[in-house]
């Protein structure tokens, strides 16, 4: 689908845009929000580009930078915390090879730390994606990314 | 409806498909079918069972047996022994850490108002919700009621904001409804960011037509015809739960134009939210719906007189707005026989932590945090000590064993009562650190500041700094002197709720556990002070 076609989806109105930031950012290789996407959206909605870059540095889900296909965000917020997010992000780090905020160098995944998810019962939690993972075990975080290793 | 002998009923929500719910009911009703036993068991696909942490959790009606960690194997076991035999199978049965109590009983002493039809009914069933007697207020107040009585019936029954620090919901509609401006919305805030709070995820997903009802409620009260849940962009079952039920409801004229064939119209649309904390803040939600950067808006004005595009627009948490339908098919003085004087109603918590039945829990206001710890969330694992607990999520007030007997609703938790809104409880023992779960707090608070004032963005970074030092082993007891004098100016100077909340945790941990404080000054070694300045030491470089 175009971006035109997927902006035309949306009302021409200005609380339209973080909606569309969400699917524009969704169409790209490298989930972010380009320049073009930016001054496609804005003109959409009827806002100044600067609004739309505005919007779109706030949210911790758009990025302006490239990151992986997948973003793994996994929890450091207290209940996570408590139950052990670190011991899952030493096996993170080490089956990924990457930093919090880095990307590995396929460019299939970019690691970064997130506030609470809301999934607190199965805490430690990550999400890669749209996916929920919980009650994190080394075992557990090999197999979500192997499903998600396709390709490589 | 069919009536049957034993109704099997299945929690589905995130959780439980991360266990591999989907597999479990295939493999029951396989059984079932199998078993010939589809004309007296009933398979019920609901909300969460209040069981948090274990898997797919399945319970047997009437005979109130709950199974936790059920596999496709299990649930065979469970059709070929319970179902047709009625043997339970106690080897999968609740409890399996702490066999002294049981979750039936457990589940026995809560006060279900808002969560009474959540692990019962089918939410994705219209008409389950109306056979509990759903959408009886709504009809009942447009065709019977004028919108004056609505509101004054909520005023009467002391409804109080469950998202914050319990303003009166009436006093709230009652200014929107005497808004000049003819043009008003409800918005529904859902926009739940507090670590370790998740009841209004399991509300949406365990009852969304309860919501729906409580904001067409307050639509015709304060006379809006557009309603809003602003809803995390993570919760994704939440948002399609929620969306299924508004076709649902309005396919039937309940919702949508002409309601009940009046002239009372009410339309309402779910809109996801894009990842930041500071947007459960109602001026900032109405930002962010808007389509901007969520930047808390300096009040006055409030939202009542100036929200969303600045119009007239009632904000009230989905808890709050779940009350509602109860109180006016009910009645004020029925609301009024539960929890206190000045806070009727119920609260619903989320308890977790070093418990036996992490979980959700609703219980009346004013009931003591013993009752969470130690009946409802089953005390300790066998042989740990109690070291405090956080109430409130990272915006909440670290307690003290001794403080045990606290009794949780807003006039009893008097200073520290913006802790209760958000009900999560986080139960810490002895293998704690209350230094490292500072430090936690303070990151959280520092990643979420959304930068606008400074006091916030500047103070939060302090915050962190001196934590690090003092977690890193470089603390002095002047830092503690410092983190306070932070703190105070946040809370007498930040621009919204956020800033002025990194109080509460602050001097909650260093009045009730300065000796831990004190002692990592002694101290070269805590371990898991270590273990965090050793994971964040690449990032915070």
């Amino acid at each position: 689908m175009t971006k035109e076609a997927i902006a035309s989806r949306y009302r021409r109105s200005p609380e339209a845009l973080l909606s569309l930031l969400h699917d524009l950012q969704r169409a790209n290789h490298g989930n972010l929000l380009t320049p073009a996407d930016l001054e496609l959206a804005a003109a959409h909605v009827g806002v100044p580009v600067s609004a739309a870059r505005d919007a779109a540095t706030f949210y911790s889900m758009f990025s302006l930078r490239p990151r992986g296909r997948h973003i793994v965000r996994l929890c450091a917020s207290p209940h996570c915390h408590l139950a052990g997010a670190w011991s899952a992000l030493d096996e993170l780090r080490s089956l990924l090879g990457a930093d919090i905020g880095e990307t590995t160098t396929d460019g299939l995944f970019t690691l970064e730390l997130t506030s609470c998810l809301g999934v607190c019962g199965v805490a430690p939690v990550m999400m890669i994606d749209d996916e929920v993972v919980g009650n994190l075990t080394p075992k557990l975080i090999r197999e979500a990314l192997a499903r998600h290793e396709e390709g490589r | 409806m069919r009536i049957a002998r034993t109704h099997v009923l299945v929690g589905v929500d995130d959780e439980a498909r991360l266990a591999g719910v989907d597999r479990v009911l295939a493999a029951l009703r396989a059984a079932i079918s199998h078993s010939d036993l589809e004309a007296e068991v009933q398979v019920v696909e609901t909300g969460s069972l209040g069981v948090s942490g274990r898997g797919v959790v399945v319970a047997v009606q009437p005979d109130g047996v709950y199974y936790a960690e059920i596999t496709p194997a299990d649930a065979r076991e469970i059709v070929a022994e319970h179902l047709l035999k009625g043997r339970p199978v106690v080897r999968l049965r609740l409890p399996t850490t702490a066999p002294a109590a049981r979750p039936a009983e457990v589940l026995g002493r809560q006060t279900r108002v808002v969560l009474a039809n959540c692990g019962v009914i089918n939410p994705e069933r219209i008409e389950e919700y109306i056979a509990a007697g759903g959408y009886e207020a709504l009809g009942a107040a447009v065709t019977t009621m004028t919108p004056e009585n609505v509101l004054d019936v909520v005023r009467k029954s002391g409804l109080r904001g469950r998202g914050g620090a319990g303003f009166p919901t009436g006093i709230k509609w009652s200014a929107v409804r005497t808004a000049s401006d003819p043009e008003r919305y409800v918005v529904c805030n859902a926009d739940e960011g507090e670590p370790g709070t998740f009841k209004d995820r399991l509300i949406l997903e365990g009852d969304p037509h309860k919501l729906l009802e409580g904001m067409a409620l307050a639509g015709y009260a304060v006379g809006a015809n557009v309603g809003i849940i602003y809803v995390r962009g993570e919760y994704k079952l939440s948002i399609a739960r929620a969306e299924r039920a508004i076709a649902d409801a309005q396919a039937l004229g309940v919702l949508g134009t002409r309601v009940f064939d009046t002239d009372f119209s009410f339309r309402v649309e779910v809109r996801p939210g894009a990842g930041a904390y500071v947007c459960g803040e109602e001026t900032a939600l109405l930002e962010s719906l808007e389509g901007k950067r969520g930047w808390p808006r300096i009040r006055p004005p409030y939202p009542v007189t100036h929200g969303l595009w600045g119009k007239p627009t009632v904000v009230n948490n989905v808890e709050t707005l779940a009350n509602v339908p109860d109180i006016v098919r009910r009645g004020a003085e029925w609301y009024r026989t539960l929890g206190t004087p000045t806070c009727p109603g119920t609260k619903v918590y989320t308890v977790l932590g070093h418990v036996c039945y992490p979980g959700l829990v609703e219980v009346e206001m004013g009931a003591p945090l013993r009752a969470l710890v130690y009946e409802l969330g089953g005390g300790l694992f066998p042989g740990r000590s109690l070291k405090g607990v956080l109430v409130g999520g990272a915006a909440g007030a670290f307690l003290t064993p001794r403080e045990l007997d606290t009794r949780l609703d807003f006039d009893s938790l008097a200073e520290r009562a913006a802790a209760l809104g958000s009900g999560a409880v986080l139960v810490m023992d002895g293998s704690a650190c209350i230094v490292d779960m500072l430090g936690s707090v303070l990151r959280f608070f520092h990643h979420e500041s959304c930068g606008q004032c400074a006091p916030c963005r500047g103070g939060t970074e302090a915050l962190v700094r001196l934590i690090s030092a003092f977690q890193a082993g470089g603390g002095e007891e002047r830092t503690l002197d410092q983190m306070v004098q932070i703190v105070d100016t946040m809370r007498a100077a930040s621009l919204c709720p956020l800033g002025q909340s990194v109080a509460l945790p602050v001097r909650t941990a260093l009045s009730g556990f300065g000796d831990e404080f004190r002692s990592h000054l002694a101290r070269t070694s805590c371990p898991r002070c270590e273990e965090t300045v050793r994971a964040l030491a690449s990032a915070e470089r």
